[in-house]
């Protein structure tokens, strides 16, 4: 299969505030193929979120390198789509506008890139009722799923979610979490996605890497078997206790 | 068995009857401004009546309505309120433009910023009546004077809320903004500009009135035509009722400029005076 996403000795050292160096990531080494969906797990100030500013080409490397696809990583991409933790909407656009942004950045027609948003606002589990409301009138979940669509209707080849639904209840995460296996399946990108739930990353991932304690190295690479298409009730198999229990092991021995 | 009565359901006609007495506090704080107005009125009278200055001090109501009458009828008035609008709306805007690009660049330049701000905070704290001869003498006693002085007082606040404005405006949002490639330009007109819009309007409310401020000072101090001229002009022929006219002028003036800003900040911000559905 075709690398989509490549680090290599990617290492990310801050000047520490007393003076001298202060370590926040790697040295880190692993690839990602083209069309899976990888979780990222490990302790809370590993670097994870940082690997993501890295990848997403918001912030440069100490040292080493990181790839999409042959290129190396020097400045955000329009092949990158960046999720963050907070929906970070425009509160002064209303939704159908903050959806179509990347498009309008792009030079694309006021007219095409309102239909683009409004065709996608089913897909997110959002009723077209709510097409002209504003972020302030949003939940948490509507919020992020207008931010999932920002992402989605640039049609990035590599999506990267730095723990989106972090901040949602259990239930709304649950369904947004399926709601974005579904939309991932149909649209084929490659997915790395920051995670510290385990059975949501069983539930979504084909591998899961586990990194260990500030500077985030990586401590392990699961390959999560599954069959795909996943549901609620694949978490009560026996396979996914094996694997849920491999994942916490690794954490743990960080 | 016995059957369980439940509570009835409340209806219409079950309903607490509506307290009139809120439509009449309602209906009070409506009025109350007309009120007032007339209480004040009745008050100015009495004084009047009871002969407490001589007219030339305190001319009665009467007086100043038939002035009010006499320099709108003869066109005096109009012109003058043009002569210092022109002021203002000149000093305004080239106040508001100087402050609004010195406060942007000041935002995004750190060196600027510690080269500047001691001298701002020192010109800041110097009143316009201070320097306002100055002007004057600089620029003579025209249009460019008192457009320079409105300027100058709706020069300060106005740069301090253009710098709080654009440093306010979240790393979250630069983030989104640079991951998806916005050029230079459009970081400053889609986000820059909407996300600090609510402190720049908040500014430009008082600019607004400081704006009319400006124009009058630079009246008072040396002029030839405007509402300051004209109070400067009456006070010293102890037309009383003329000084109260052009006051009362320029006060609508303050607050004409003052509902346009309101006006201005109901559309721009719409989107934080819509109306809440608990979709929460």
């Amino acid at each position: 299969m075709t690398v989509q996403l490549a680090v290599r000795d990617l290492t990310v050292v801050y000047p520490a505030p007393g003076g001298g160096a202060f370590p926040a990531l790697g040295p880190i080494s692993f690839q990602i193929e083209a069309g899976t969906f990888v979780c990222l797990i490990g302790p809370s100030g590993c670097g994870k979120s940082t690997l993501i500013r890295l990848l997403g080409g918001l912030q440069s490397p100490t040292r080493g390198q990181a790839f999409l696809g042959e290129s190396v990583i020097r400045e955000p991409s329009r092949r990158v789509g960046l999720m963050f933790q907070d929906a970070n909407l425009m509160p002064w656009r209303t939704v159908v506008d903050n959806i179509a942004l990347p498009l309008e950045l792009a030079g694309v027609s006021p007219v095409a890139r309102t239909q683009s948003a409004l065709a996608l606002l089913p897909k997110l589990g959002l009723s077209a009722e709510f097409a002209q409301s504003y972020p302030a009138e949003l939940s948490g979940g509507m919020a992020q799923r207008v931010a999932l669509g920002r992402v989605l209707i640039q049609e990035p080849e590599v999506l990267l979610l730095d723990e989106p639904f972090g901040a949602l209840d259990a239930l709304t995460r649950e369904q947004i979490s399926f709601d974005l296996m579904h939309m991932w399946s149909t649209g084929g990108q490659t997915a790395l996605m920051v995670t510290h739930n385990i059975h949501e990353a069983l539930l979504l991932a084909d591998r899961i890497l586990v990194l260990s304690r500030r500077p985030g190295q990586l401590v392990a690479d699961i390959a999560v078997t599954l069959p795909r298409p996943r549901r609620i009730s694949d978490s009560y198999r026996d396979d996914f206790g094996v694997l849920a229990a491999a994942v916490r092991a690794a954490i743990q021995q960080t | 068995m016995h059957e369980r009565i439940l509570p009835k359901p409340m209806t219409n006609s079950s309903l607490p009857p509506v307290r009139t007495g809120q439509s009449w506090s309602a209906l009070a704080a409506q009025f109350a401004p007309a009120l007032l107005l007339l209480a004040l009125l009745a008050a100015w009278q009495i004084v009047v009546w009871l002969q407490v200055y001589p007219p030339f001090i305190i001319p009665p109501p009467l007086a100043v309505w038939q002035k009010g009458v006499e320099v709108i009828a003869d066109g005096t008035l109009w012109g003058h309120i043009q002569a210092t609008m022109g002021a203002v709306v000149a000093g305004l805007a080239v106040g508001l433009a100087a402050a609004v690009g010195l406060g942007y660049l000041i935002a995004k330049n750190r060196v600027l910023d510690h080269a500047l701000s001691p001298l701002i905070a020192a010109f800041q704290s110097a009143p316009v009546v201070a320097y306002a001869p100055l002007l004057v003498i600089w620029f003579g006693s025209g249009l460019t004077s008192k457009i320079v002085t409105s300027a100058l007082i709706v020069f300060f606040p106005m740069l301090m809320n253009t710098v709080v404005g654009i440093n306010s405006v979240p790393t979250a949002l630069r983030d989104l903004m640079r991951s998806m490639q916005a050029t230079r330009w459009q970081t400053f007109s889609k986000l820059e500009v909407p996300a600090a819009m609510p402190v720049l309007l908040g500014g430009l409310k008082i600019s607004a009135s400081l704006a009319v401020i400006g124009a009058v000072v630079g009246e008072f101090v040396n002029a030839n035509a405007g509402l300051g001229y004209l109070i400067n002009l009456a006070r010293s022929q102890y037309d009383t009722p003329l000084v109260i006219v052009a006051v009362l002028a320029l006060t609508l003036m303050a607050r004409l400029l003052y509902s346009g800003v309101r006006l201005l900040e109901n559309h721009t911000l719409a989107w934080q005076k819509r109306d809440r559905p608990q979709w929460k």
